[in-house]
């Protein structure tokens, strides 16, 4: 007795590939908005860069015009812990799907896995990036009002705070933060569990910095500050010394994005070719 | 309704089996169990471990000259320094105007002004342009020393900068005399001289301090085996020294000494740069003129004192490095070990077994606290085993410790690991879920740290805006402090700083500002966790 090879009936025909990915974003986006934990995590990006920024703004101290300070990386101090809770949102993202089970229902009704996955990066990219503009503005805000009395001023070499420089700072940091949350969701969705993604996002964002910090041989150091996406990523803040930096501002920021694309492209693979 | 005397809890199962240390079992049972959270744990001591590889092996950037080839490269290594008479690295680099002294003896001498110089800025011909300046730890005195190589054992009465009279001895100790006179440029003047004297007695050394020189002020005796080593056939150099501190640049220091007395016959002055003008040598020579009774000494940049970490000296702490490393899968487990059974609604049944929420929480904590001390001393001690000798060959002097520093430094790391893994455990138990436990716990003890050493390579190029070293003084991360492995020196101007291998605490004080953290949080998570719903 043969067995006939079972035939799945495809829910979307080829033609539909688009009415299925606006499909997927809106159920994707419906599952975001209606539960509370991505809202409350994000107030808390906006609260800790804010915060954190306006403490470390009234801590610094400018006394003469080579003081060395940078007034934005002063300014976004607070993105140091807002990345991790920024990150915390692209790894539940995927990993509530997996610890609850929702996933298995979530690919029945969208097989398409590799349009799934993306209409969550998609859905994840928006209000992280918003919530990350409404932090940078804020922490920036509050730099202008405070680093300017505390030395940050014409006479030390800080014209204004608010040159193309300052913004190319603060837009920096607000991509940086997006892609730190996408990096997050393609690890979640390689490893499936979100302890494991979150130990190992924030162990890879942390470990560089403090590595080569400790690490005698300056060689050594400055290719670990090339490569660690939190370094590299935070060159996109400079303002001054631009010329000293491991880093091109912009190739700082294309180093983080090659680090959110391997970890987006690990999550499809394992998404595809594993079961769920 | 009447208001009976009401019954307190008696509990159902028989006393071994209602025993705290069951409970413990059973949460043990639970964490074994899970493969997860032991291979966690492994990942723990694997991490520590191997990356005291990486971490020692790494060198300055210097080729090490063994001298095999003989040929030194362009980028060698500069010789090392000498070893002192309990094998530390030291500087022994000063102006010595000595001769022999057989047998037993004293020196005396009035000192009558300290002045310096200090490099300002570049001047003609390469040399620098000198200012009148003095460094807190400029030196001038009289010093009894072993022989005139760099290292031999010494004992010394000088007057400093701004730190009044001094007695040092074997480039490690040092003691104030009695008539410290901090904040005057030298503290002597030909108006109010200082009297120093040392009396040998064999091996023993006893140092003295006088204002008039007729009232004598012991200071302190010391004992200094070297002195009276047979090859040295009782024969020791004696004799008056000035040496300038420098940090780097260019100083000299200038002592003018008269009354000079010595109690054998005196043989004549022989002037010796100690360590020559080559590398861990003097800056610059020095000079003496006399004229009557008086003698001008002037001796150019250097020191009598130990090397520290960042200047130097390689720490063994390096070798547990990987600590940092280690503590993120220790916290997964550790915040997993709660979350988990909020999960999977296990917590329901652990607390209708152990209905005690206490017990259960201190059950919980005394599980994970185990489990990280013992991977920490497991780690610490693999990791000092592997990295010592490899530090040993990068041709960095490595400063000795003690086998009980090391056994502080190894039980301190498990310490560190299990308090740690309370303090995730006691987060999650307040969060209660693993994603957001995680990253507090590792935020709170990682990024403080990272403000603190600053980030890129001019460290600080992103920092916080200068903001000192407050997170080693009051955040978890503190605890560190237990893995210093280097001693500061009261008597060595240098930058004690974290990536030198200095921590602004004593080492169990860092431990107990974690241990505090730990003990809050588990206060408020055990608070939480009688309150609320399971």
């Amino acid at each position: 007795m043969s067995l006939a090879p079972r035939v799945f009936p495809q829910p979307y025909p080829a033609g539909r590939a688009l009415h299925a990915a606006a499909a997927a974003l809106k159920a994707e986006w419906t599952k975001f908005r209606t539960v509370t934990e991505p809202f409350w995590l994000l107030a808390g990006v906006v609260a800790l860069t804010v915060a954190i920024g306006a403490a470390a703004g009234s801590a610094a101290r400018c006394s003469s015009a080579s003081c060395g300070l940078d007034p934005a990386t002063v300014s976004f101090t607070g993105v140091y812990p807002a990345q991790a809770v920024a990150a915390v949102v692209g790894v539940l993202a995927v990993g509530n799907e997996y610890s609850t089970g929702m996933i298995k229902l979530s690919l029945t009704a969208m097989p398409r896995r590799l349009t799934w996955l993306f209409a969550k990066a998609a859905v994840v990219t928006a209000p992280v990036l918003a919530a990350s503009a409404l932090a940078v503005a804020g922490a920036a805000l509050a730099g202008r009002l405070i680093l300017p009395g505390h030395g940050f001023t014409p006479a030390h070499g800080y014209p204004s705070l608010t040159t193309g420089t300052d913004l190319r700072a603060a837009v920096g940091t607000v991509l940086y933060l997006t892609l730190i949350a996408l990096l997050s969701l393609g690890v979640a969705a390689a490893v499936r569990n979100s302890a494991a993604a979150i130990g190992l996002v924030l162990g890879v964002l942390y470990l560089f910095p403090i590595t080569a910090a400790v690490v005698s041989n300056p060689t050594i150091a400055r290719h670990l500050d090339q490569i660690g996406p939190l370094p590299a990523g935070l060159d996109a803040q400079a303002t001054t010394g631009i010329n000293t930096l491991p880093l091109t501002p912009w190739q700082g920021l294309g180093v983080v994005a090659l680090w959110t694309a391997g970890a987006l492209l690990l999550g499809a693979l394992a998404l595809k070719f594993r079961d769920a | 309704m009447t208001t009976g005397a009401v019954t307190p809890h008696r509990s159902p199962l028989t006393p071994e089996r209602d025993s705290f240390w069951y409970l413990v079992h059973a949460e043990w049972t639970k964490f074994r169990t899970v493969r997860g959270w032991v291979i966690a744990a492994g990942v723990t001591i694997l991490a520590i471990t191997a990356l005291a590889f990486p971490f020692c092996a790494i060198s300055a950037g210097c080729a090490v000259n063994n001298g095999a080839s003989g040929t030194a490269s362009a980028g060698a290594c500069p010789p090392a320094p000498p070893a002192g008479p309990g094998g530390e690295p030291v500087q022994d680099a000063f102006y010595f105007l000595h001769q022999p002294l057989t047998g037993n003896g004293t020196i005396t001498v009035q000192l009558t002004s300290l002045t310096g110089q200090v490099a300002i800025g570049p001047g003609s011909n390469g040399q620098s342009q000198m200012g009148s300046g003095l460094q807190p730890w400029s030196k001038a005195g009289i010093i009894i020393k072993e022989n005139m190589s760099q290292g031999s054992a010494y004992a010394a009465m000088m007057v400093t900068g701004s730190h009044g009279v001094r007695m040092q001895w074997d480039y490690v100790n040092d003691r104030p005399g009695l008539g410290k006179r901090a904040g005057e440029a030298g503290g002597v003047s030909a108006s109010a001289p200082r009297w120093l004297r040392l009396v040998r007695d064999g091996d023993t050394i006893t140092g003295y301090d006088s204002a008039d020189g007729t009232h004598w002020a012991p200071v302190d005796t010391v004992t200094l085996p070297g002195l009276t080593d047979p090859k040295q056939a009782g024969t020791v150099q004696a004799g008056l020294f000035t040496a300038a501190p420098s940090n780097g640049n260019a100083a000299t220091t200038t002592g003018v000494f008269q009354h000079i007395g010595l109690s054998w016959p005196a043989t004549g002055w022989t002037a010796t740069n100690v360590g020559g003008t080559g590398p861990n040598g003097v800056g610059q020579p020095g000079t003496f003129s006399q004229s009557g009774g008086v003698l001008t000494v002037t001796g150019g940049s250097g020191d009598i004192a130990p090397l520290t970490g960042g200047a130097g000296v390689i720490s063994v702490q390096r070798a547990l490095l990987g600590t940092f490393f280690g503590l993120i899968p220790l916290i997964v487990a550790a915040a997993m070990f709660i979350t988990g059974e909020y999960r999977r609604g296990l917590i329901r049944v652990s607390l209708t077994a152990a209905p005690r929420r206490s017990r259960l929480l201190a059950a919980k904590a005394v599980v994970i606290a185990a489990v990280g001390f013992v991977a920490g001393v497991v780690a610490a001690a693999l990791a000092l085993a592997v990295g010592t000798p490899l530090l040993r060959k990068t041709g960095i002097p490595v400063w000795p410790v003690s086998l009980l520093t090391e056994a502080r430094m190894v039980a301190g790391t498990g310490a560190l690991l299990a308090l740690a893994g309370v303090l995730a455990l006691a987060i999650a138990i307040i969060v209660r879920r693993s994603a957001p436990a995680i990253t507090t716990a590792i935020v709170v003890i990682f990024v403080p740290y990272l403000l603190t050493v600053g980030v890129g390579p001019q460290g600080g190029g992103h920092g916080s805006g200068g903001g000192g070293d407050w997170a080693l003084k009051v955040t978890p991360v503190a605890a560190m402090a237990v893995q210093q492995a280097l001693p500061k020196f009261y008597q060595v101007a240098a930058a004690y700083v974290v990536v030198g291998g200095y921590y602004p605490l004593a080492p169990w004080a860092g431990l107990a500002v974690e241990c505090a953290w730990a003990a809050a949080a588990l206060a408020l998570a055990f608070f939480l966790l009688r309150r609320r719903d399971a």
